[in-house]
């Protein structure tokens, strides 16, 4: 984007107090830290308003000056926090380099309309702030497990030695653990065994009614989608309760089967939605354009309708493949100690405390779902492509 | 045109039916095409989901137990007025005896003392010690009066031979009745009726029906007079094992409860009782039903409040920002999205334990002292925060959907006729949102109302949910009536939230991933 506004470089009597602000803060949290709030409060304002106003009328040179201020934090880092200090040193220096010549070159001014009030640019800085804060809350809880899996100790905490960077506090013992523990490799088999078995069951009835309800004839339509909808709906707990009585009843209870076909049932919603939605974009025309040529009813289903509608009913069956795989609360009633799954072990342990292998577990499990969402994202974008809905 | 004109009746199709009729026929083939397709589905989602709903449904007000167990018992029952402070007559527990000792053959009397001990605490106890001593009663001095009359009923061959008697069967059907229970439950258990010892039980019920006037013919029975019996009083063999047999509570609950459909679970569920009077309230002490359903509205509203709270500057941003940006910020919201359930609360758990992620850096940064660590888990607080985390995208993605479509005009044409940045915002941008938050917001209150998992590892005592003590009725107190009764409300809760939801938004517009 090109500079809406043009820029100026601001008075001392503007950035000098904003930095110095700013490193009041810092200290405040470095000197509560130490023991003296109020003494860390006045060294970080002092320190900072110091800096910034030999940075930019003494040094002049932007480069080195922000360079100069991030080798100043990094050895105070050092100084007053060791090994961890200089990692936080050296994100404050750099932070405290560039928002001081952000603001001396009154470059924050430049994407925003010129017409705005100083109160204005504090608003839409500060909102960016606290949308900042709410992705930290959104991903830190993701972020956390990871370095945790690879804690050498059997804790859930970090110890001190991971904290100062020693190799000794960081293992792969957890994932070792994982990959070697008979239950665990069990766990991770039945849940492989169930969760494509369901999916399969789902996409395929689910595409089938899809096209089906897709027809403008179909009638009870809106009764027939509700009922098709409802194991989304309804509360998980709801449907493991039911299906607990059921299928104890019919004898499928604690049986493969019986887990299989719940876990179909609760896939079947998403298979309908992402497919039905996919399905509001094609073109009937080709179909009977096919039909004109003399191609029968399957062929005209393999050759025309599917691969246009490919992609959402892959998406459709990744979403029908991660809720049976991520399932715990159906596959607890309704499956017996020889199905159990994956979330099932995660769960038992996370009650009992056991180990941290359920962090390892947690970490591999992650990866599995980035890349499951790199490759919904890509379809979607692919199916809305190809139906022209957008031109990204 | 002059075909039409010279052509009489209605038009013609191609192959010489009425047009009409061929139109009418290739809709109904379209339509019988589009059902077949949709209908393997229908059938499978019937059977796999709907069918256990129903039955769930079903258990919720099925109360056959009682009747089953204790047949002969609730009929003579019947007669009993619940409000005397009489314990029933003697006949009850003649009744009581037969039921009793089938009951305890087949080992199910302690099941029907569980069930009933639900409404009554205590009667469990009272089932459980006579179904041990049932077998050992005094009733044996039938069984030799009996013997001692007509020596061939010590038989068992001699019973079944006269049970195969119509005119016997008419006569004394009591006696017939309770033979065929014994019959049917021994020939399931594989032994053959002619062959087992005849129990005392048979002899009593013979007893019984004889005493109280009725006569047969058959050449084993015409010779039995009963009149000069000594008997003995199968109400003080009852109180012998257990006084509570003598209570007037105990009569009657199990005459409360002896129809074979009941309102005692929904009543349960909602803190109440079936009394003499109907429904009343149960004790302070015993309510908690209607607490914890409170409770799980009020945190179910706190979490979608804050959910809203957090998630409209983030969906604000996100479809105010270049697409470029926003996409890679979408990731942010997307993965936890995708992420497991299990791994975000067990991820929450690290975080908020007293020696967690949380508490560490507090104390490190000396905001909370080593020894006053805070207690974030195990409490409503650690639930509502995890839970937050977990429904954020869900409120997020339709809230992002339906500002994507709101023009960024409409604020600048706000503000160009004078509106300060608030007006603009509150009069302008606002109500054009209010559909994504309405629509986030009832996603995000029907999947809260209805958690589990969360909870239960991070809700602790003060913490959980109505799901979580609906699994505890389940797997640990088997209270499988209550279990249902207390899923059907929740599950009225959630129904009436989708109906709404449909409402506003319809179920088609459900839109996953962005």
């Amino acid at each position: 984007m090109t500079a809406l506004t043009p820029i100026s470089r601001t008075p001392v009597s503007f950035y000098v107090p904003v930095v110095a602000a700013a490193g009041a803060f810092a200290g405040l949290l470095v000197g509560t830290s130490q023991g003296s709030s109020l003494l860390g409060l006045l060294i970080g304002a002092a320190l900072l308003a110091v800096i910034a106003f030999v940075a930019t009328n003494v040094l002049k040179n932007e480069q080195a000056a922000r360079w100069i201020i991030l080798a100043l934090f990094t050895a105070l880092g050092f100084w007053v926090g060791g090994l961890p200090g200089i990692v936080l040193g050296a994100l404050f220096g750099w932070f405290f380099g560039w928002f001081t010549f952000w603001l001396f070159e009154g470059r924050y001014r430049r994407k925003l309309p010129p017409y705005l009030t100083p109160m204005q640019v504090l608003w839409h800085f500060s909102f960016r702030v606290i949308c900042g804060a709410i992705f930290v809350f959104l991903i830190t809880p993701i972020l956390v497990v990871m370095p945790l899996s690879f804690n050498a100790e059997d804790f859930f905490t970090f110890t001190p030695e991971m904290l100062r960077f020693d190799p000794a506090g960081y293992s792969l013992k957890h994932y070792q653990d994982f990959f070697t523990s008979s239950e665990w490799q069990q766990a991770l088999r039945n849940s492989l065994l169930i969760a494509p078995v369901a999916t399969l069951l789902s996409v395929s009835f689910g595409t089938l009614a899809a096209i089906g309800l897709s027809s403008e004839h179909v009638p009870f339509r809106r009764a027939i989608m509700a009922i098709l909808i409802s194991p989304m709906i309804v509360p998980l707990i709801i449907s493991a309760a039911g299906m607990y009585f059921f299928y104890s009843r019919i004898g499928l209870q604690g049986t493969y089967a019986g887990v299989v076909l719940a876990h179909a049932a609760l896939g079947i919603p998403f298979v309908i939605i992402t497919v039905t939605a996919t399905l509001v974009g094609f073109d009937r025309s080709l179909t009977r354009a096919a039909a004109n040529m003399g191609a029968d009813p399957v062929t005209t289903f393999f050759r025309v309708q599917m691969p246009l509608i490919l992609p959402g009913v892959i998406s459709g069956g990744l979403f029908a493949f991660i809720t049976s795989f991520d399932e715990v609360v159906v596959v607890l009633f309704v499956g017996s100690a020889s199905q159990q799954t994956l979330p099932w072990q995660m769960f038992t342990g996370l009650r009992e405390q056991i180990s941290p292998t359920i962090l390892a577990v947690a970490t591999i499990l992650v990866f599995i779902s980035i890349v499951l969402l790199t490759v919904v994202e890509l379809l979607r974008r692919r199916s809305e492509r190809l139906r022209g809905m957008s031109p990204g | 045109m002059t075909d039409i004109s010279t052509q009489d009746g209605p038009m013609l199709a191609a192959d010489g039916t009425p047009l009409k009729k061929s139109l009418a026929r290739a809709l109904r083939m379209q339509k019988m095409r589009a059902l077949l397709l949709v209908a393997p589905l229908l059938i499978f989602v019937m059977v796999t989901f709907i069918a256990p709903i129903a039955d769930m449904l079903f258990r919720s007000v099925e109360n056959q137990i009682v009747s089953e167990t204790l047949p002969e018992t609730v009929v003579e029952l019947a007669e009993w007025d619940p409000d005397s402070d009489e314990p029933p007559s003697e006949r009850v527990f003649e009744a009581l005896y037969i039921d009793l000792f089938m009951a305890s053959e087949k080992k199910l009397h302690t099941r029907l003392g569980t069930r009933l001990n639900y409404e009554q605490a205590g009667i469990s106890s009272a089932f459980r010690k006579s179904g041990r001593r049932v077998g050992r009663f005094d009733t044996d001095i039938y069984t030799d009066q009996i013997i001692a009359q007509s020596p061939d009923l010590e038989s068992p061959a001699a019973w079944v031979d006269m049970m195969q008697s119509a005119d016997l069967r008419a006569d004394l059907p009591l006696t017939a009745r309770t033979w065929d229970r014994w019959a049917a439950y021994l020939r399931t258990e594989g032994d053959d009726p002619a062959e087992e010892d005849v129990e005392d039980f048979l002899y009593s019920t013979l007893y019984f029906e004889l005493r109280d006037g009725a006569q047969s013919a058959h050449p084993l029975i015409a010779p039995l007079d009963v009149s000069g019996y000594e008997t003995v009083s199968l109400r003080g063999q009852f109180e012998d094992v257990d006084e509570d047999w003598l209570s007037t509570d105990v009569w009657r609950t199990i005459q409360t409860y002896a129809p074979d459909y009941t309102s005692g679970y929904f009543l349960n569920a909602i803190d109440m009782q079936k009394g003499p009077d109907g429904p009343e309230a149960r004790p302070e002490n015993q309510q908690f039903y209607l607490m914890l359903f409170q409770r799980t509205l009020f945190m179910s509203l706190v979490i979608t409040f804050s959910c809203i709270l957090l998630g409209y500057p983030v969906a604000w941003l996100l479809a105010n920002l270049p697409m470029r940006t926003a996409n890679l910020l979408m990731i942010l919201v997307l993965l936890p999205f995708w992420t497991s359930l299990l791994v975000r609360t067990s991820s929450w758990k690290v975080m908020l334990q007293q020696q967690g992620v949380i508490n560490d850096v507090l104390v490190w940064l000396g905001l909370v002292d080593d020894a006053a660590r805070l207690v974030m888990i195990n409490n409503q607080f650690g639930t509502i925060v995890a839970m937050t985390h977990i429904l954020l995208p869900f409120m997020i993605l339709p809230m992002y959907s339906v500002m994507q479509t709101i023009p960024p005009s409409y604020l600048r044409a706000a503000k160009s006729l004078g509106a300060t940045n608030w007006t603009a915002f509150w009069r302008v941008y606002f109500p054009q949102s209010v559909p994504g938050i309405g629509a986030g917001s009832i996603l995000v209150f029907i999947l809260a109302i209805g958690y589990y998992i969360t909870p239960e590892i991070v809700g602790g005592r003060t913490g959980t949910f109505i799901s979580n003590q609906i699994a505890y009725h389940i797997s640990s107190s088997l209270n499988w009536g209550l279990a249902a009764a207390l899923g059907t409300i929740l599950l009225a809760a959630v129904l009436i939230l989708y109906w709404a939801y449909d409402k506003i938004v319809g179920i088609d517009n459900v839109k996953l991933g962005g």
